[in-house]
């Protein structure tokens, strides 16, 4: 069919001496849902990171909607404004409102009128069922509040792709549901989506596509009822065991 | 307490009238009011009120003065200001070079900042005044020019380093968040990094002003004519005056205070204002 949105090709990612990203390859196409799980170290948030060049590979090429993103002379902020980044820690601007947060890209970096811009930052916090707080502080806000509106932010600018990294790691147990809601929402509108998580339940329903990675490879791939309902490589297996054992569940159980 | 410690620790302890910790406190502070009371006391007694009155506040000396007294609080305003306005923009440029990925511009940035930082602005002053017009054949007519430059280029040094510090201090996920929306790194310095930035340098921003404040007490040495006094000048004018003792020096210093004060209330209240705004 058409083009995949993201196309990476042997991505290589070193720290000095230290190779983080061990030769990746994957693609996402337009609606896809991807959720890339694995033990902590394993290379999950810098193969995201690399996607919109918050960390420049080492070697390996990535294509972004069309673009080239590794070309050194790649215009990588015209490619940003249509990928959006959600972040582990919100990151949202502590010094402008709910509502300025969702308008300040829109206003400086695409250029719409205020109007414009409010009306679409409103929408959007109205389907993360924040409207209501457009005129709060970031500070005022729950983690979860935060995060939703980080979403919001990202969705104003029409993102044809988005990348979450590890969205509800810093939250508190009970805040998570709201922010996953959200992003099943998101994806069940077609969004193609790139999500780092150690939300097995959430990968399970909601991915198109899991990908294991472990120790800077790609370990196994596929449908998620295949990779964690029913991994074929030991290390899979093993990691699974270790996320899902504190709840008492096997994980070929349900 | 001592033979019978054994098994006593229950009911031996309240053996020795040990005072509670609240009226140990309330025993200390009584001491703390106590020793300042007697201090001021002795400073009262032993001070020679008659010759305070004629020598360190003589009111007919600093009648004298008032005439002079507001023209001079203005001019020092003036050239604070006009040193501040130097040494923020070269501070800036400075910082900037400071955190550039050019590495000459680093090196140039922190020679001249620990440079700067490091010899007395006394030097500065008067080798603005008289080595850089012979050395450099510049004279600089303008004396506002002269001392604001002279002025201006110790403090771009101090405040350099503090506006360095202030734009590392912002989270490095602040740049990262800018960045992902697609802002360029101009862009986000301006949107993101500097309004963030602006409230930790505030407390150390004030704190360089004032100190400039102080520091024109020094362009005497560049040579005033009649009409360019500052505080200092009246004060060691009336120095030289037959009476009031040293009645010039304390009105020079309250005219310096009459600046600094309300300046650092003006600080408090700015940032108490934007930390409202983050906070609640």
């Amino acid at each position: 069919m058409s083009t995949p949105v993201v196309e990476i090709t042997g991505l290589r990612k070193s720290f000095g001496a230290h190779e983080v990203l061990k030769g990746i390859d994957l693609e996402i196409d337009a609606g896809d849902v991807v959720c890339v799980i694995g033990p902590s170290g394993s290379g999950k948030s810098t193969l995201l990171r690399c996607v919109n060049l918050l960390e420049q590979p080492t070697a390996g090429t990535i294509t972004v909607l069309g673009t080239e993103v590794t070309d050194p002379d790649v215009d990588i902020d015209r490619v940003r404004t249509r990928v959006g980044m959600v972040f582990q820690q919100f990151n949202l601007f502590p010094h402008l409102d709910v509502l300025a947060n969702c308008t300040v890209a829109q206003r400086k970096v695409l250029h719409r009128t205020a109007e414009e811009a409010t009306s679409i930052a409103m929408a959007n916090l109205d389907r993360v069922g924040l409207a209501d707080r457009a005129h709060s502080h970031p500070t005022e806000l729950s983690g979860g509040q935060q995060q939703r509106v980080a979403i919001a932010r990202s969705l104003s600018m029409d993102p044809q792709l988005m990348l979450f990294d590890e969205p509800t790691s810093a939250l508190d147990p009970e805040l998570v549901g709201d922010v996953l809601t959200v992003m099943r929402e998101l994806a069940d509108s077609g969004m193609t989506m790139l999500v780092v998580t150690h939300e097995m339940a959430f990968a399970r329903e909601v991915a198109d596509r899991v990908v294991f990675m472990d120790d800077g490879v790609v370990v196994e791939q596929g449908a998620p009822d295949v990779v964690i309902g029913a991994p074929t490589h030991p290390r899979t297996r093993d990691f699974l065991q270790r996320v899902l054992d504190p709840t008492h569940r096997h994980p070929t159980a349900d | 307490m001592t033979a019978t410690s054994t098994g006593a620790p229950s009911s031996g302890a309240p053996a020795r009238t040990r005072m509670s910790p609240r009226r140990r406190a309330r025993l200390s502070r009584g001491i703390q009011y106590a020793i300042l009371l007697v201090a001021l006391l002795a400073l009262v007694l032993a001070t020679d009120w008659s010759r305070v009155g004629t020598s360190f506040f003589n009111a007919g000396a600093a009648k004298d003065m008032l005439p002079a007294f507001p023209r001079a609080v203005g001019n020092t305003l003036t050239y604070t200001l006009a040193a501040f306005a130097v040494g923020l923009s070269l501070g800036t440029v400075l910082a900037l070079m400071k955190l550039s990925s050019v590495r000459p511009y680093r090196w140039l940035a922190t020679i001249y900042i620990e440079f700067f930082r490091g010899v007395p602005a006394l030097l500065v002053v008067i080798s603005f005044g008289f080595a850089v017009p012979v050395a450099l054949g510049l004279t600089i007519d303008s004396f506002i020019v002269k001392a604001a430059l002279a002025l201006g280029m110790v403090s771009a040094a101090y405040i350099a380093e503090t506006l360095r510090a202030g734009i590392q201090a912002v989270p490095r996920g602040q740049v990262e968040a800018a960045r992902s929306l697609g802002m360029s790194q101009a862009r986000t310095l301006a949107t993101v990094v500097i309004p963030q930035a602006f409230r930790i340098v505030l407390p150390p921003m004030t704190n360089e002003f004032i100190l400039l404040t102080k520091d024109t007490s020094l362009i005497f040495l560049l040579g005033l004519t009649a009409a360019q006094f500052d505080l200092t000048y009246i004060g060691r004018d009336a120095l030289n005056s037959a009476h009031g003792g040293l009645t010039g020096l304390f009105v020079a210093g309250g005219g310096y205070l009459l600046i600094t004060i309300p300046l650092g209330l003006l600080a408090r209240w700015l940032e108490n204002r934007t930390g409202k705004a983050r906070r609640s």
